[in-house]
């Protein structure tokens, strides 16, 4: 009888958490579509104008111009830093290691907001401050610490006797990278870079601190323009965040479609057992 | 150069190192010299020379500014408390996998990728005085007036919670589904009922996952910025430490006040870490981890 009740409350809970995200989500859309609305349950007319308005007023174009810019060299940059060292993590034991982790930890654990505006101030003390190049470098701070975390198991998957073999069949350490570990570390490429991606496109404490106004990401103009509340009608804004929602949305559904990150390695790795 | 990777720990190659050099480099110029330089910067006053602790007597004499330490501290510990008590709840439930775990836990994580922003616009339009929440409320006859959930304590704690409660729940998921159940099955067999089960076997058994679960969350809420703004009052009953920091460097371009600000962030959230460890010392502590359900 306990059991019965407390797994209904935990399906309630579950149930309560999904139709607020619902709301949430919904409201955002109606609202985008809404000519006006007051306090009734649903908008009395609909229009499609606010998404014209936003994106000529909002200068959408350039913001999402920057925005596929910072997210695709964030994600390039990310892997190369990371990929040679989160080999040598996964393959080596050296001292100092741990400490090594807990460097490379820090930025990930540390909030963003306490550190920022150190970074914010270092930025704006060298030329590039403001610009689409802090930007990156800004957001690169905690990305590499994450592909690199991201992609220590997947070199942990690939067995040392692929290495050794290819060794001893005469293979350079150039031609086992080509080789061996570039074609089985694709998939953890895919996972780390999605991961990226996502999280650059989404993350707002950053870029908003070192950002100046022509380097803005889709997320922090749209702070932006909540802020400036009551000069913009509410609905254009909602318009914006809906085009927003609706850029991380394809970047996931994209992302799941191509991903799967256990299978590949699974089943290459299966032959050497 | 392919070296073994259990074993004794050894001297790295030169190959090794040309290997970590990039991205410890990277950390090290933009982590680290920020870090310390954000430090250093704090101790020198724009309108003293020389070292001092200008800026930070100045903080604490000025109730506007040391003010803010209170107000974060009643924003982010109710959210930590709220936060890890639910999700201990949810993933205690599901310990030993419920069904559709998968979609759940997919729905539960979903508000993580769309970050924070659209979070706040999105729950200041739901749970806003004109929004569905207050009218089904007022339609089902259960108010007469909307309730005041947005621009306010409570609309900055539930964009909060629906921003720390994915990952808190996730990690202690993972911890306590890691919990060996045989110890739970004896325990049950020895005649102890669902609550003893929890207080006396599983509780010490999941104190460090919860110890961490707390750590991080009331880290991360301690430096609510965005919703502390969109759905707060900030110049008011929700100006945050970080909203300090923030008008300081961007409004007074005080960069070496806005620093020392932001090393008391630093500081507090610190503070806040120590007084966790002390207490997760004083519990009892249960080494036997076991595989558990995998």
């Amino acid at each position: 009888m306990r059991g019965k009740l407390w797994s209904l409350a935990l399906y309630l809970f579950v149930l309560g958490f999904i139709l607020n995200l619902l709301g949430i989500v919904t409201h955002v859309t109606v609202s985008a579509f809404a000519k006006r609305w007051f306090g009734t349950p649903l908008p009395p007319s609909f229009t499609t104008d606010w998404f014209v308005y936003a994106w000529t007023n909002f200068d959408l174009g350039r913001v999402l111009g920057v925005t596929v810019i910072v997210a695709l060299s964030v994600v390039v940059l990310a892997l190369l830093l990371a990929y040679p060292a989160a080999y040598i993590l996964a393959r080596r034991n050296f001292r100092g290691k741990t400490l090594l982790l807990l460097l490379y930890f820090l930025p990930l654990v540390i909030p963003q907001m306490t550190y920022g505006i150190s970074l914010a101030t270092t930025l704006y003390g060298w030329p590039i401050g403001g610009t689409v190049v802090a930007v990156i470098l800004a957001n690169l701070v905690p990305m590499v610490p994450l592909a690199i975390f991201v992609l220590i198991p997947f070199f942990e998957q690939i067995s040392l006797n692929l290495e050794w073999g290819a060794q001893t069949l005469g293979a350079s350490r150039l031609q086992i990278f080509r080789r061996i570990l570039l074609p089985l570390t694709v998939p953890g490429m895919l996972t780390a870079g999605v991961l990226i991606l996502v999280n650059t496109v989404s993350n707002f404490e950053l870029t908003f601190l070192v950002s100046g106004s022509g380097s803005q990401t889709l997320v922090v103009a749209l702070f932006y323009n909540v802020f400036a509340g009551g000069v913009r009608p509410v609905y254009s804004v909602d318009a914006m965040a809906l085009m927003y929602m609706a850029t991380v949305l394809v970047i996931l559904l994209v992302a799941l479609h191509f991903v799967r990150p256990t299978q590949m390695v699974f089943r290459l790795d299966q032959p050497m057992r | 150069m392919i070296g073994s990777r259990r074993g004794e720990p050894r001297e790295l190659d030169l190959t090794a190192l040309l290997c970590l050099a990039p991205s410890v480099l990277y950390v090290v110029v933009l982590f680290v010299y920020p870090f310390l330089h954000g430090i250093y910067l704090s101790l020198r006053p724009v309108k003293q020379p020389g070292l001092s602790l200008a800026n930070y007597v100045a903080f604490f004499s000025d109730e506007w500014q040391y003010g803010t330490i209170w107000i974060t501290f009643t924003l982010a510990v109710p959210t930590t408390v709220i936060v890890v008590s639910t999700a201990l709840f949810l993933a205690y439930g599901m310990r030993r996998g419920i069904r559709m775990e998968r979609t759940i836990t997919t729905i539960l994580v979903l508000p993580v990728s769309l970050g924070v922003i659209l979070l706040s616009i999105g729950i200041q339009g739901f749970y806003g005085s004109r929004g569905w929440f207050n009218q089904m409320l007022i339609g089902a006859g259960l108010l007469s007036e909307p309730l005041q959930l947005t621009n306010n304590h409570t609309g900055v704690m539930l964009s909060l919670f629906m921003q720390q409660f994915p990952f808190c729940f996730l990690m202690l998921l993972g911890y306590i589904s890691g919990i060996d159940p045989t110890l739970e099955k004896s325990a049950r067999t020895l005649g102890a009922n669902s609550w003893i089960v929890f207080r006396r076997v599983m509780l010490p058994l999941m104190a460090p996952g919860i110890a961490i679960a707390v750590a991080l969350v009331f880290v991360m809420s301690f430096a609510v910025f965005p919703s502390a703004i969109l759905l707060g009052q900030p110049a008011g009953s929700t100006r945050t430490i970080a909203i300090a920091a923030y008008h300081q460097a961007f409004e007074h371009y005080d960069m070496s006040y806005a620093s020392a600000i932001a090393v008391i962030m630093g500081l507090c959230q610190l503070a806040g870490l120590v007084l966790i460890v002390l207490v997760r010392q004083r519990m009892v502590m249960a080494p036997t981890m076991g595989v558990g359900k995998r």
